[in-house]
C-alpha cells in the first residue's frame, strides 16, 4: 500500500515536470519565432489570436490533423520507433533535474552521468530515422546528424570533468550547493573555459543553428526527419526543444549556480532573498534559451569540415587542458 | 540503504524506471491517439521518397566515405577516456597527487594518439 | 524473495533479447533489441549496487560501440543478411566451435565456485559511493591496468587509422 502510494507520488510529479516542460516546448516554438523577427526586424506571428499567442496551440492541432505519410519501401518498425527513441530519450533526462530546492523526481547520486547517457541515446533515433526513411536526403541527414552528435559528444561530456572536479560529486543537487559556498559562488567564473565548451557542445549536441546541418533546411531539406510528417515530425521537433531545455538547465545546474544567488550579491541587495530559488532557476533557464535564439540570428550556418574541425580540434584540446588546469588549481589549494 | 547483494533493491531507480515507461507512453500514445484523427489518403506519388520532385533514382543507402567510421572509432576511443576521467575527477579529494600524475600519464599517452590522427588528417573534411 | 523473481525476469528476458538479436535477419531491428538488452544489463548492475557500472554500460556501451555498429552496418550497406553460400561454407569449423564452447560452458557451471572476497566491503561503498569506491580502487590498487588501457586504447586509434589509411592518403 505505501508503495502504491510512492508510486502515485512519483507519477504526479512526472505528470507535473511534463506538462510544464511540454508548455514550455510549446511557448519556446512562439518565442523564438517572435525573437528572431524582431531580430530580423520583422514582426513574427501575429495572427492567431492576440499577438499570436494562441500559435503554437494552433501549430499542434494541425500536426495532428496531418496526414502521416510513410514512404514505400521504408522500414516499417523502425520507422515508427525512432521518434519515440528520440522523445524518450530527451524526455527521461528530465527525471534528474533539480528545479529548486527540494524538488526532483529522482535524486541519484549518478545525476550528470545519467543526463550524458541519455543525450547519447538520441543519437540513435536520428540514425535509425535517417536508415529507416529511405530517402536519400534523410540518409546523408543522419549520417552526418550522428557523426556530429558523437564528436560533440566527447567535449560535452570533457567540459564537465572540470565541475566534477570542483563539486566532488555527479548530484546536481550537491554541485549547486558546493557552488553556492565557493568562492565566486557559480561556477562560470573559475570554470571559464569548461564553461565555453560546453555552451558550443550543447548548441552542436542539440542540432541547433549554428551547428543545424543535419537539418540545413537549404541543402539537405530537413535531413533525417525529411520524410516524417504530421506528429511523427512533432515528436522529434519537441525533442530537440526538449534537448534544449535540459542542456540549458545543465548549464544553469553546473555553472551558473542553479537557483542560488551568490552570496556577496545577497550582501549588497538583502532584498532579492526573499525571491523563491524556482524564480531563479527559471530566469537564468530563459536567458540560456533566448542566448540559443540569439545565435541562431546571428551566425551563419558552419560548414561540416569546420563544424568537425572545430570539434576535434579546439574543444577537445580545450577541456583537456581545462581539466589540467582545474586538477593543479585544487592540488595547490 | 545499501545492502548486501540479493536482498538490495534500488529503489532511488524507480523514479527513473517510471519515467522512462512514461516517456515510451507519451511518444506511442501520441502516435495512436494522432492515428484515430488524421486522414489517410495514399497513393504512389505521395509515399515515394522526396528527391526534389522528380522520381527518386538508383539506391537511397549510398556508400559514403570511411572517414566517418574513423570518427566513429576515434569517439569509442576517447569517450573510454572520459569515463576514466569520471571516477577521478570525483574521487580527486581521496587519490590526490599520486592520482593526478597517473591521470596526465594516461592523458599523455592517448595525446600521442590524438596527435597521430591529427598529422594522418583524421580530422579534415574534403 | 522479491530479488529473486526480479533475477529471474532478468535473466529470462537478457537470455531471450541474445537470441532474438542474433536470430533477427534485418540488422537494425538487432541493434534495436540490443538497445533494450544493454538497458537490462544497466538495470541488473542497479541491483548489484554498482550504479556507477550502469551508466557506464549504458554511456560506453549503447551510446559509444553500438553507434560504431551502427556506422559500420551503414558503411556496408546491409539491409537485409545475404545467404550466399561463401559466408556459410565455413559452418562446420563454427559447429565444432560452438560445441566445444558449450562444453567448456557446463563443465564451468558444475565446477563453479566462489571467488575470494575483495577488499572492500558493501559498508566501505555505502560510506563514500560507488563512484567514489571504483575510483579510489582503480587509481591506487589497479593503477597498472589503468595505465594499459590507455596502451589499448592508443593501439585502437593507431589501428583504425593505418587501416582505412588507402581512402585517407
Amino acid at each position: 500500500m505505501e508503495l502504491l502510494w510512492e508510486i502515485s507520488i512519483i507519477v504526479i510529479k512526472i505528470v507535473v515536470v511534463v506538462s510544464v516542460v511540454m508548455f514550455h516546448v510549446a511557448y519556446a516554438t512562439y518565442f523564438e519565432r517572435k525573437v528572431i523577427g524582431r531580430m530580423q526586424m520583422r514582426m513574427g506571428p501575429k495572427e492567431v489570436g492576440p499577438l499570436g499567442i494562441l500559435q503554437p496551440v494552433a501549430d499542434g492541432i494541425k500536426s495532428f490533423f496531418k496526414e502521416d505519410i510513410i514512404p514505400l519501401n521504408s522500414d516499417k518498425p523502425v520507422f515508427y520507433l525512432a521518434p519515440v527513441i528520440s522523445i524518450m530519450a530527451a524526455m527521461s533526462a528530465l527525471a534528474v533535474i533539480p528545479f529548486f530546492d527540494g524538488f526532483i523526481i529522482s535524486n541519484i547520486n549518478l545525476g550528470i552521468l545519467f543526463i550524458l547517457a541519455m543525450s547519447s541515446l538520441g543519437a540513435y533515433g536520428i540514425v535509425l530515422a535517417g536508415w529507416a526513411s529511405n530517402s536519400k536526403y534523410a540518409f546523408l541527414g543522419g549520417l552526418r546528424s550522428a557523426a556530429q552528435v558523437i564528436s560533440y559528444e566527447v567535449s560535452l561530456g570533457l567540459s564537465l570533468v572540470g565541475v566534477m572536479l570542483l563539486a566532488g560529486s555527479f548530484n546536481l543537487n550537491d554541485i549547486v550547493e558546493a557552488q553556492s559556498s565557493s568562492v565566486f559562488g557559480f561556477y562560470a567564473i573559475p570554470q571559464i573555459l569548461g564553461f565555453f565548451v560546453f555552451i558550443v557542445s550543447a548548441v552542436a549536441e542539440t542540432n541547433r543553428p549554428p551547428f543545424d546541418l543535419p537539418e540545413a533546411e537549404s541543402e539537405l531539406v530537413a535531413g533525417y526527419f525529411a520524410e516524417y510528417s504530421g506528429f511523427r515530425f512533432a515528436l522529434f521537433m519537441a525533442a530537440e526543444y526538449i534537448g534544449m531545455i535540459i542542456m540549458s538547465s545543465l548549464a544553469v545546474l553546473c555553472f551558473l549556480g542553479g537557483w542560488t544567488v551568490p552570496y556577496y550579491v545577497l550582501y549588497l541587495f538583502p532584498f532579492l532573498g526573499a525571491v523563491p530559488g524556482v524564480v531563479w532557476f527559471i530566469l537564468k533557464l530563459y536567458a540560456c534559451i533566448f542566448f540559443y535564439y540569439w545565435i541562431r540570428a546571428t551566425l551563419p550556418r558552419f560548414r561540416y569540415d569546420q563544424l568537425m574541425a572545430l570539434g576535434w580540434k579546439l574543444l577537445i584540446p580545450l577541456s583537456l587542458l581545462n581539466i589540467l588546469i582545474t586538477g593543479i588549481a585544487k592540488l595547490i589549494i | 540503504m545499501l545492502n548486501e547483494p540479493g536482498t538490495y533493491l534500488p529503489v532511488g531507480y524507480l523514479p527513473i524506471l517510471i519515467f522512462l515507461g512514461f516517456s515510451f507512453v507519451f511518444g506511442l500514445g501520441s502516435l495512436v491517439f494522432g492515428l484515430l484523427l488524421r486522414p489517410r489518403r495514399p497513393y504512389a506519388e505521395k509515399l515515394s521518397p522526396y528527391e526534389s520532385g522528380i522520381a527518386p533514382e538508383g539506391e537511397p543507402r549510398q556508400k559514403f566515405s570511411v572517414k566517418y567510421y574513423i570518427i566513429a572509432i576515434l569517439f569509442v576511443v576517447f569517450d573510454v577516456e572520459a569515463v576514466f576521467l569520471y571516477p577521478w575527477a570525483v574521487a580527486f579529494d581521496m587519490i590526490g597527487l599520486y592520482g593526478f600524475v597517473e591521470m596526465v600519464l594516461f592523458i599523455f599517452i592517448l595525446v600521442i594518439g590524438y596527435v597521430y590522427a591529427w598529422r594522418k588528417e583524421a580530422f579534415v573534411w574534403d | 524473495m522479491l530479488n529473486q523473481i526480479i533475477f529471474g525476469y532478468f535473466a529470462v528476458t537478457m537470455i531471450s533479447l541474445a537470441l532474438i538479436v542474433i536470430t533477427r535477419k534485418n540488422i537494425m531491428h538487432s541493434i534495436v533489441y540490443m538497445l533494450i538488452l544493454f538497458f537490462h544489463i544497466a538495470g541488473l548492475y542497479l541491483f548489484l549496487n554498482a550504479e556507477f557500472l550502469a551508466a557506464i554500460q549504458i554511456i560506453v556501451y549503447a551510446g559509444a560501440i553500438m553507434v560504431l555498429f551502427l556506422f559500420v552496418i551503414m558503411l556496408l550497406n546491409l539491409r537485409e543478411e545475404l545467404r550466399k553460400s561463401r559466408f556459410a561454407i565455413t559452418w562446420p569449423i563454427g559447429a565444432i566451435f560452438v560445441v566445444l564452447s558449450a562444453v567448456m560452458i557446463i563443465i564451468s557451471v558444475f565446477g563453479n565456485r566462489f571467488a575470494n572476497v575483495g577488499n572492500v566491503k558493501i559498508s566501505d561503498i555505502e560510506k563514500v559511493g560507488h563512484t567514489v569506491a571504483v575510483g579510489k580502487l582503480l587509481f591506487v590498487e589497479y593503477l597498472f591496468p589503468f595505465e594499459v588501457a590507455s596502451l589499448i586504447l592508443l593501439v585502437a586509434i593507431v589501428g583504425a587509422i593505418v587501416l582505412a589509411k588507402k581512402e585517407i592518403k
